[in-house]
């Protein structure tokens, strides 16, 4: 190996670690404000790319029933709870965001596509279609549930993976799809290498929403809110912070984040509905690296997964999965016997 | 209502009996196909041509009874043991994947019922021996294909080669058989890599493979996770011959790869260009037949090399019923599966879309030569290439 193979290696590592940050630090943030782990996180990502791909194809996805489907369900779901005591007003903003806003997607997918929109309105139509799914998904899987134990949380995670996966299947096919157009055509020379706009419009973006995070996080109220609730869950509700809203935002706000990074890597990376479970789990290895609580330790530790994942592809292919998964183990024995146990619970 | 059911179902059935032996007799085909999971891609479409395989052989019924066992080799068994137990299945074709295939091979044999694999590998066949008396498979061989492959690049003069696959069974195989087909030839491997199907990057791996300076690469992988290679190994600037395997021969595949496929050369079985075939191949009719009967049902474009293999076991099958009949056993008895699998045993000259059928004792996979074609991508479409066959 010589440098110019390692600065390709290097390039090639930091723009999959980019995507890799990006879901390590919405798993971070979706484990400390709801204690759940979201496994599904990587089928935010394919549905998001084969979405989008499909429109790209000019074809209308299927998922759109999905979307409607879910809507009228957490519908049914929050006029029970009304039936069951809670205030009727709530039900005018439930009647918005289930009914309404899936409804006008459904039409007007088929109707923009046949007047040949831009790449860029067809991005903005997949993140309509797949980002509501999140605070859905919280609403009927998770809200029931949502002061039970991790694992059982985990459990669930696990059911509503397979669950997003096999649907994957119906609504996308089996074969992988790839935006043939990119956003940005063209290339540019930089630290002797070359990289595509594509390349640096992605590490761009991600720059861009995790100062975006770290802006809500640090300056708005609902971002205080939810860092409250992800420190101390009981100390929150006795001040007035909902837990129930908190779960949304947070869904909200990682579902976002996985549909932008599908859209961004499917221009250059071909996906298949199930491909989205492993991009997680790289993503999860990044944020066990930093604990599930610092954000900065597990963007910095998924960079470093796509690092050495593009490396030990180079030297031993045939173990690179062992070597990016193996490296949890000394980051659990670090952290278990450096972390303090304050269990709130 | 609980307590009823049984009964109801009972009498639903027996019902269902009487029509059947009211229309004649009925010949129970059991498929167990993998429709989801990582082969869902081959899968589907095997699933799909099953609506077009005959109905009716003579004076029997051919009823087909489709179970998806999700690529997984417990759950094909247990989707046989079904079919066998509940619905009398006379044949057993199945299963997409090669692990699935190679454990119903032993369930086959317990029960004594003939089975047609749809997976390639020649380790569910050969040798015919013990359980696999019962084991009949559609797909060509690996080794068929790799020798194709072989010849292409003794006759473009390649002397070192590069193979990078998928790091599976799949890959390991073609390894295995591609060193085979060297043997005794003066074509080097001077780089062996591997990848996974759900890969995003195979940078590493194609910086490597141009490191070592091959004269030809092949890529051994299927579906639209065989284009990742081939886009990285071009985007790296890499001038020489690329081969792919018959893994790779599906429309997405190249809707995927786009401009990066341009000039690639694959062995296929014949199905991808019948229309291009010559005039006197047997397989051009029965190959253009089909693509017309599948494009009419499931869209324009949507024929594959996969779906294929399950139409030439339902033409065994087909084949077959006239000759174990002839034996005078019933269909649904024990005689009868027997005779059913001696009557595949000596299937002669059943032409499929793939190739000419011709089992033997010997040789329960029954392809030649005939079912393997060499092809080139010319302005993203296949193209039969002439001077390579």
């Amino acid at each position: 190996m010589d440098w110019s193979i390692a600065k390709i290696l290097m390039q090639d590592g930091i723009v999959t670690g980019v995507i890799y940050a990006l879901l390590a630090v919405s798993l971070v943030l979706v484990f400390a404000v709801t204690r759940i782990i979201l496994i599904v996180q990587g089928e935010f990502v394919t549905y998001g790319a084969l979405s989008f791909a499909l429109m790209a194809d000019n074809q209308v996805p299927g998922n759109r029933w999905l979307l409607v489907t879910g809507g009228v369900l957490v519908f049914l779901r929050e006029l029970w709870l009304v039936f069951r005591g809670k205030p009727a007003a709530t039900l005018l903003g439930s009647a918005l965001f289930c009914l309404i806003l899936p409804l006008a997607v459904f039409f007007a997918v088929p109707a923009v596509l046949a007047t040949e929109p831009s790449l860029w309105i067809k991005a903005l139509l997949a993140l309509l279609l797949v980002v509501p799914l999140g605070p859905m998904l919280y609403k009927l899987a998770y809200e029931p549930i949502a002061e039970s134990s991790v694992l059982a949380l985990f459990v669930v995670s696990i059911a509503v993976h397979f669950a997003f996966v096999g649907m994957g299947l119906v609504f996308f096919g089996a074969e992988g799809r790839l935006v043939s157009e990119p956003f940005f055509d063209g290339q540019l020379e930089l630290f002797g290498l070359t990289w595509t706009y594509q390349s640096l419009f992605v590490i761009a973006m991600t720059v861009v929403i995790i100062v975006a995070l770290w802006l809500f996080f640090g300056y708005t109220l609902y971002g205080k809110a939810l860092r409250a609730t992800a420190v101390n869950r009981r100390g929150a509700r006795l001040v007035g912070i909902s837990t129930s809203m908190s779960g949304f935002l947070t869904f909200l706000l990682s579902s976002i984040v996985g549909v932008l990074s599908g859209i961004m890597i499917v221009s250059f990376i071909s996906l298949t509905y199930e491909t989205g479970f492993m991009i997680g789990l790289k993503g999860f290895v990044g944020a066990i690296i930093g604990g599930l609580m610092s954000y900065p330790i597990a963007a910095a530790g998924a960079l470093l997964v796509g690092i050495i994942e593009s490396f030990s592809t180079f030297w031993a292919s045939e173990y690179k999965e062992v070597i990016v998964f193996g490296l949890i183990i000394p980051v659990l024995l670090i952290l278990s016997v450096t972390s303090r146990h304050d269990e709130e619970e | 209502m609980k307590k009823f059911l049984p009964y109801l179902i009972g009498a639903a059935i027996s019902m269902n009996t009487f029509a059947a032996l009211a229309a004649g007799e009925t010949v129970n085909v059991g498929v167990v196909v993998s429709a989801t999971g990582p082969a869902a891609s081959l899968g589907i479409a095997e699933r799909n041509t099953v609506a077009l395989l005959p109905t009716r052989v003579g004076d029997v019924q051919v009823s087909y009874t489709i179970l998806d066992d999700a690529t997984d080799a417990t759950q094909a068994v247990r989707n046989m043991r079904k079919l066998i137990s509940e619905n009398n299945a006379d044949v057993i074709i199945g299963t997409t994947a090669t692990p699935g295939s190679l454990a119903m091979v032993d369930v086959a044999a317990e029960k004594k019922i003939p089975m047609i694999s749809l997976a390639a590998s020649a380790a569910i066949v050969e040798p015919v021996d013990g359980a696999r008396t019962w084991a009949f498979k559609t797909p060509q061989n690996d080794f068929l294909m790799a020798g194709a492959i072989v010849q292409a690049m003794e006759k473009a003069g390649s002397k070192k080669i590069g193979f990078i696959g998928f790091s599976d069974a799949y890959g390991q195989n073609w390894l295995k058989e591609l060193k085979n087909a060297l043997q005794g030839k003066s074509i080097e491997i001077v780089a062996t890599e591997s990848y996974a199907r759900p890969d995003t990057s195979v940078t590493g791996q194609v910086l490597k493979l141009i490191a070592a300076k091959p004269d030809a690469i092949l890529i051994a992988g299927s579906g639209t996770a065989a284009a990742l290679p081939q886009r990285e190994l071009k985007q790296r600037g890499f001038k020489g011959q690329i081969y792919q395997t018959h893994g790779a021969g599906n429309s997405e595949f190249l809707k995927i790869c786009g401009s990066a496929c341009e000039g690639l050369i694959l062995p296929a079985g014949p199905i991808l260009v019948a229309g291009q075939l010559p005039n006197d191949n047997p397989m051009r009719k029965t190959g253009l037949d089909y693509t017309q009967q599948y494009e009419a049902k499931y869209g324009k474009g949507s024929v594959s090399g996969f779906g294929g293999h399950m139409h030439d076991a339902g033409a065994l099958v087909a084949a077959a019923i006239p000759v174990a009949l002839a034996g005078g056993a019933k269909p649904g008895t024990d005689a009868f599966r027997q005779a059913l699998r001696d009557a595949l045993e000596k299937s002669k000259d059943v032409v499929g879309v793939h190739g000419v059928f011709n089992m033997s004792p010997q040789d329960h996979s029954g392809l030649d030569e005939r079912a393997r074609v060499l092809l080139r991508v010319k302005k993203g479409q296949w193209e039969f290439a002439q001077d390579l066959n």
